[in-house]
């Protein structure tokens, strides 16, 4: 579904990611793994325009998105979650996700300016789709309510409804988990499986490794820019790159907690 | 009726002034509502005026097609100098918008059409009341459905996060240049409205202190919704009245009351998110009494 093919990534001096080639699948859980600073995020701002690639070329079902602006990317299917949750504080719930659904509305300035039943009808479905997916993540009893008051794991939730709300094809998580306590992970890990059984493409990034491998499909693994291994669970789980990226090389391993 | 048609005499000005300075707030409520903290809104008016007072000495256009010139004018610039400038954010955007402003004001200080620093006398009364009226309430629907449309969320979604409105499929850059452009239409009508009532324009009333005064009108009373910077013209149209009787002292204590309200309440007098919590609050303490 989403072809990553040769992408290198320099910034100045610094390359931060060299022939990565990654091939994620639809409709399957993908996540892409590695330690801290390895240039996982980099990846994502790639693949959604917001950074331009060195090299390489990234297409999505087989349309080249290189150099393309991020809107129209995220038009084609691809919708994105942050690392550091990005809602919008200050609008309700219902406002936020409806936000991810202003491309799908078409109305013009006049049927705007005069309600005209056209658009009424535009807004009433997209409102009703809105809640629809605030109920997937079980918040469509707060709709009303600004987003500021949410708690952490709530946030993370309604950034879910609110990329779920552009109606992709493939959904990119970075790092849905990072800062919670065991069980708000778990009620992720479940929400982000119902997602994937609904029929999209989930793509996600995280250095939890015992949650990653709990869910995903597939995995691949980068380190200091480069992909060191990839394939289903069990196999990286026993990648001797692996084992050596996360834990270092023999005699050092005994130093890590 | 006598005390009526007195009343009418003394501050018809007074309450065409009130009603201007409403418009001018509303268009830099919309400005703001995106993300835009423009400067420029005071010359946009400037050149609505202008245009606007021009095709009546020269041309004689009706009044309404000179209204429309008025609101097209200011429009055409916008769009032209919104492009580059719009990339800008925050302060930087502020300075850019300053500087266009002030070329504006000695654009029209030089040039002979606009008859230099002497302005434009004997523009013909053409403004009734009503028109700022119709206007103003038009401007005021035109914002209200405005805000609960995807144009209204996709303004609001940029001003709170540009990258995430991005990511959500917005065309953050062309949003911006609708928010700034309906901006300089509703700031030029202003102009225009202004100009045929006052006889005389000069191009001191849209410079620096003209910009400022629109974004303190704004401000002060508070950007949550567009009864915010209605109330806001009104007071600082009123205020200067009310305070007859400091004499000299009318525009320094003008000043302390406006420095007061910020301080106190950074989200300007009217914030519709406070004044809902205020009516719970009072419900449930009654509703708790014994």
């Amino acid at each position: 579904m989403l072809s990553i093919r040769g992408v290198g990534k320099r910034f100045g001096g610094l390359q931060v990611l060299q022939d990565v080639d990654i091939e994620v699948p639809g409709g399957a859980i993908f996540a892409l793994i590695g330690p801290n600073g390895a240039g996982k995020t980099t990846v994502f701002n790639l693949v959604t325009g917001l950074l331009r690639p060195s090299s390489g070329t990234i297409a999505f079902q087989g349309r080249d998105l290189t150099g393309m602006a991020p809107h129209l990317i995220t038009r084609m299917g691809i919708a994105r979650t942050f690392q550091n949750i990005r809602i919008f504080p200050d609008m309700t719930l219902l406002e936020n996700v409806m936000v991810g659904r202003h491309h799908l509305l078409d109305y013009g300035g006049l049927a705007l300016l005069f309600a005209t039943p056209a658009f009424r009808e535009a807004e009433r479905r997209s409102r009703e789709r809105a809640l629809e997916l605030l109920s997937w993540v079980k918040l469509d009893h707060k709709a009303g309510a600004t987003a500021d008051n949410l708690s952490y794991g709530e946030q993370r939730k309604l950034e879910f409804a609110r990329a779920l709300a552009t109606e992709p094809k493939l959904l990119l998580l970075d790092e849905p988990v990072a800062g919670m306590n065991p069980s708000e992970k778990a009620v992720l890990m479940e929400e982000i499986r119902n997602i994937r059984d609904r029929g999209y493409g989930v793509f996600l990034i995280e250095h939890d490794m015992r949650f990653v491998m709990n869910l995903c499909d597939r995995i691949a693994v980068l380190n200091f820019g480069r992909i060191i291994a990839e394939g289903a669970p069990e196999e990286i789980r026993s990648h001797p790159g692996v084992i050596e990226a996360y834990l270092g090389r023999g005699d050092e391993a005994e130093a890590v907690p | 009726m006598g005390s009526l048609a007195d009343f009418w005499a003394t501050y018809s000005t007074l309450v065409f002034t009130v009603g201007i300075h409403a418009l001018l707030a509303l268009s830099l409520w919309l400005t703001l509502s995106c993300g835009l903290l423009s400067l420029a809104n005071a010359a946009f008016m400037g050149i609505g005026a202008y245009t606007a007072a021009l095709l009546t000495l020269h041309l004689h256009w009706p009044f309404p097609a000179v209204l429309a010139a008025g609101a097209v004018a200011p429009a055409v610039v916008a769009l032209v100098i919104g492009a580059p400038t719009l990339r800008l954010s925050g302060v930087y955007l502020a300075m850019a918008t300053l500087a266009f402003g002030e070329m504006t004001r000695i654009l029209i200080l030089n040039l002979d059409i606009t008859g230099g620093p002497e302005g434009l006398n004997g523009i013909p009364l053409a403004t009734a009341w009503w028109h700022i009226a119709l206007i103003l309430a038009g401007a005021g629907y035109a914002l209200a459905r405005l805000r609960r449309s995807r144009l209204g969320r996709a303004f609001e979604a940029i001003r709170e996060d540009e990258v995430a409105a991005r990511l959500m499929g917005i065309h953050v850059e062309g949003h911006k240049l609708a928010a700034f452009t309906l901006g300089a239409i509703l700031a030029g009508l202003a102009g225009a409205l202004n100009a045929h009532f006052t006889f005389f324009i000069s191009p001191r009333e849209y410079g620096f202190e003209n910009a400022v005064d629109i974004l303190t009108m704004t401000i002060l009373g508070g950007t949550s919704s567009l009864i915010g910077p209605v109330l806001g013209a009104s007071i600082l149209a009123l205020l200067p009245e009310l305070m007859r009787f400091l004499h000299a002292y009318r525009l320094a204590v003008n000043g302390l009351i406006l420095i007061v309200v910020v301080l106190f309440l950074p989200t300007g007098l009217w914030d519709s998110r406070r004044l809902r919590q205020m009516l719970s609050d009072r419900r449930s303490r009654r509703g708790g009494k014994p």
